[in-house]
């Protein structure tokens, strides 16, 4: 048994931290929060020559063959420097594309994407919100040797800069909802597709409403088996859950960092706050809520990564936690800061919404709280 | 990362489910579940963990000349693990296992290495800790028990106080004050003290349960000998430190897997609990507390393995240890308080009326609970400790 990182993961994390603290300043995120479209090609040429855009991917389709590990370290530096644009958005599409593509679908689009040459997101959830296989009722109709495809998906990260999108439609009506989901590989062009960015609390994060007018696709947009979409859909948004809980714990981490810093330098009635217990002590609980977070993040993405069967269990704990702990870890980081922590300059507002916009994405804790209930058979 | 465990650590864990599926006595049950050993229990629990001895399945780390296996905390962790799915009965000689014990075996001369260990795992000798007194508990620095040195023999007076198990204890980790000019850190004492030495009394300290598991304890005039020194004379803090650590560190592991047994014993009472007419598990609100429970018990469990993962590489744990006690101190008095919610009104009866729940065992652990946010250094010390020590601000 060994529960730490080995040292090559040491060492992309060392690598990531230095990169990220050159190329992702507070400036930079800034100024990307800015535009619309939330990263500019130069830095995404360079995260491709990094090798972490295809960094799970096998290395016949162009990626780095490391597993959910390593993404976890790499994310949790992503999430230190609450890296703005659309890396998570094309891990989903390519993490769908990898459970579900045939062999020339993944080395098209897994090359590419792995290359900085394309991106991929996710058109899944719906403006209904949920996250349950009921909530999909975009449909896809057989139609001339291909689908036509019609609805409105809502939350769609990165739509507006990505070359294609994983829409989750429904072919079949069954009595169960998880029967009838098909994926479909839609390009951005496809006649009758439009993307609508929406404004977000969270700037660093760019969501888009994408509407489908009767989108004819070709039967060779069909990612994985026609009605067996459902599986490799919920396993893939189990994995990408543990990866957000990763940069979720990296934020949390700096959040404290941070905070820690201030206290030892900020002086009130003539000691630095951080000699006194109030703010002392809740430094404290901000650590055991960061160290708990990691604790279940990394059991989480071993456990994905190995495949084991407690991992929809792990996954599901890790994101309860973690959703609460980011919250609570950056409102007591603003809350030590007093007045400053509360302004626009500082940077402790980026980790605020970053933490609330990551905790309403794949389920909060509620909702995950209640699938651990039913995994430990409640 | 790595959570496989290798063929010997499986062989391992598989012996240890036959063994224990083959001696948990039938009559455990009878006594209940509960964190802490009741004194009617005492009498049992010396016999599981001589049991438990004696099948080589307590003192893993311990090194074979001191009674124990010579293996790794991995082997500790496998053990405690499947004690917590047989729901085992817990430890008695739990400070000295947890604590005497490996401080024994750092700080110990060969003589003392060889006299002590195997008779705390043995549960031959009973061990109680003696530092708080009444007049220093958080800042135990400032203890007043004295030590004077006579010739070969140091005599001791004052008093100590909410001492666990001192009434049936054999030996005492004491801590006494032997130079009093010295800044108070530096003056201070580890003694392996006789519980039978004359001028030592023990007198029950009845508690908010009712019953004396603690103890306050007097000290007359007691004579020691120099060679029950722990660790040379004036190095006190530093042995008692090590203890303390210890404490974190190997009680973690207990404290974690009795925590796992609670919490499916609960999860076992919700199922039978009745909130208007359907189960308290199907209950929504009931359901996300209980889930929130489990998680957090099981982050406890990680946040273990990655202190473990540490001391396996040679590395000293850090933050993981130190959120550790905090974690769990504040879990399992939130689960006691739900014990009690889930109960409704019969939350107010007690053991002896025959409609009480599980024999009223929950009202009794609910109240026990609330020294644990005290006893082993309270909430606030712990929190001092990880801003300071941990976190790197500046003391008070």
């Amino acid at each position: 048994m060994d529960f730490g990182f080995n040292a090559d993961q040491e060492m992309l994390r060392a690598t990531a931290r230095k990169f990220l603290e050159n190329e992702c300043t507070s400036e930079v995120v800034r100024a990307r929060m800015a535009e619309d479209a939330g990263f500019t090609p130069e830095f995404w040429t360079k995260l491709a020559e990094q090798g972490w855009l295809g960094l799970v991917y096998p290395e016949q389709y162009g990626g780095a063959g490391l597993g959910f590990v390593d993404l976890t370290v790499l994310m949790e530096e992503m999430g230190r420097a609450v890296m703005p644009g659309p890396f998570f958005s094309t891990l989903l599409g390519g993490l769908v594309i990898l459970e579900t593509g045939s062999d020339a679908q993944k080395k098209e689009w897994l090359t590419k994407v792995s290359e900085g040459q394309a991106r991929v997101t996710l058109a899944w959830t719906e403006p209904n919100a949920r996250w349950d296989a009921a909530g999909v009722t975009t449909t896809a109709k057989a139609s001339g040797g291909g689908f036509t495809l019609s609805g409105t998906k809502l939350f769609v990260p990165d739509a507006h800069v990505a070359q294609a999108l994983v829409v989750v439609a429904r072919t079949r009506e069954s009595g169960k909802p998880e029967d009838g989901i098909s994926l479909f590989l839609v390009p951005v062009g496809a006649k009758g597709l439009s993307v609508k960015l929406l404004p977000t609390m969270d700037q660093t994060r760019k969501l888009c409403e994408v509407k489908l007018d009767d989108v004819a696709v070709p039967s060779s947009a069909l990612l994985g088996t026609k009605d067996g979409g459902w599986a490799p859909l919920a396993r893939v948004i189990e994995r990408a859950t543990v990866a957000l809980c990763a940069e979720m714990c990296g934020g949390a981490q700096k959040v404290l960092d941070m905070t820690t810093e201030y206290a030892k330098i900020r002086v009130a009635f003539g000691k630095p706050i951080g000699s006194y217990q109030g703010v002392k002590h809740k430094a404290a609980d901000m650590l055991v809520d960061v160290e708990n977070a990691k604790s279940l993040t990394y059991y989480a993405a071993w456990a994905v990564d190995e495949n084991v069967p407690e991992a929809a269990l792990a996954a599901s704990m890790a994101k309860a936690y973690t959703s609460d702990a980011f919250r609570k870890v950056s409102g007591a980081g603003i809350q030590l800061h007093g007045g400053i922590g509360f302004t626009w300059e500082h940077d402790l507002h980026l980790y605020f919404k970053r933490a609330k916009s990551s905790e309403a994405t794949f389920g909060d804790a509620t909702f995950h709280r209640e699938r651990v209930a039913e995994l430990i058979n409640l | 990362m790595d959570f496989t465990l290798t063929p010997e650590q499986e062989a391992l864990r598989r012996r240890v489910r036959t063994w224990l599926t083959a001696n948990i006595p039938d009559d455990w049950k009878k006594f209940g579940l509960s964190e802490v050993p009741r004194p009617e229990a005492y009498e049992f629990l010396r016999k599981w963990q001589k049991t438990l001895f004696d099948a080589g399945f307590i003192g893993l780390t311990w090194p074979k000349e001191s009674g124990g296996q010579g293996l790794t905390f991995v082997e500790e962790m496998v053990v405690h693990e499947e004690m917590a799915l047989q729901k085992a009965p817990p430890v008695l000689n739990i400070l000295g296992v947890g604590m005497a014990g490996p401080t024994i075996i750092a700080y110990g001369s060969e003589e003392q290495k060889k006299r002590y260990p195997a008779k705390i795992l043995s549960c031959e000798e009973i061990w109680c800790q003696g530092y708080s007194e009444p007049n220093s508990g958080s800042d135990l620095a400032s203890l007043q028990t004295r030590a004077v040195k006579d010739g070969e023999y140091w005599v001791i007076n004052g008093q100590k106080v909410w001492t666990s198990l001192a009434h049936i204890a054999d030996w005492m980790m004491l801590l006494a004050r032997t130079d009093p000019a010295a800044p108070k850190h530096k003056g201070i004492t580890y003694f392996l003290l006789d519980m039978k030495s004359p001028g030592v009394t023990v007198k029950p300290l009845k508690q908010i349960t009712g019953d004396a598991e603690f103890n306050e304890v007097f000290f007359d005039n007691v004579r020691v000998h120099e060679r029950q020194i722990l660790g040379g004379v004036n190095n006190g803090w530093a042995v008692g430190l090590t203890t303390l650590m210890y404490e974190r560190l190997a009680l973690g592991f207990g404290l974690q897997v009795r925590l796992r047994i609670t919490l499916e014993a609960l999860v076992d009472m919700a199922r039978r609990m009745e909130k208007h007419g359907r189960a308290m598990t199907k209950d929504p609100v009931m359901r996300q507390k209980l889930a929130t429970l489990w998680i957090d018990t099981e982050a406890l469990k990680y946040t273990g393995a990655r202190a473990v993962t540490k001391l396996l590489r040679g590395e000293l744990p850090g933050p993981e240890a130190s959120a550790g006690k905090m974690s769990w101190v504040d879990t399992h008095q939130r689960l006691q308080e739900l014990a009690m919610e889930l109960q409704g009104p019969y939350a107010m009866l007690a053991r002896g009326a025959d409609v009480a729940v599980d024999s009223g065992v929950w009202q009794y652990s609910f109240l026990r609970s609330r020294a644990n946010s005290i006893e082993g250094g309270t909430t606030e010390i712990q929190k001092n400790i990880i801003g300071e020590r941990v976190l790197g601000l500046p003391k008070g």
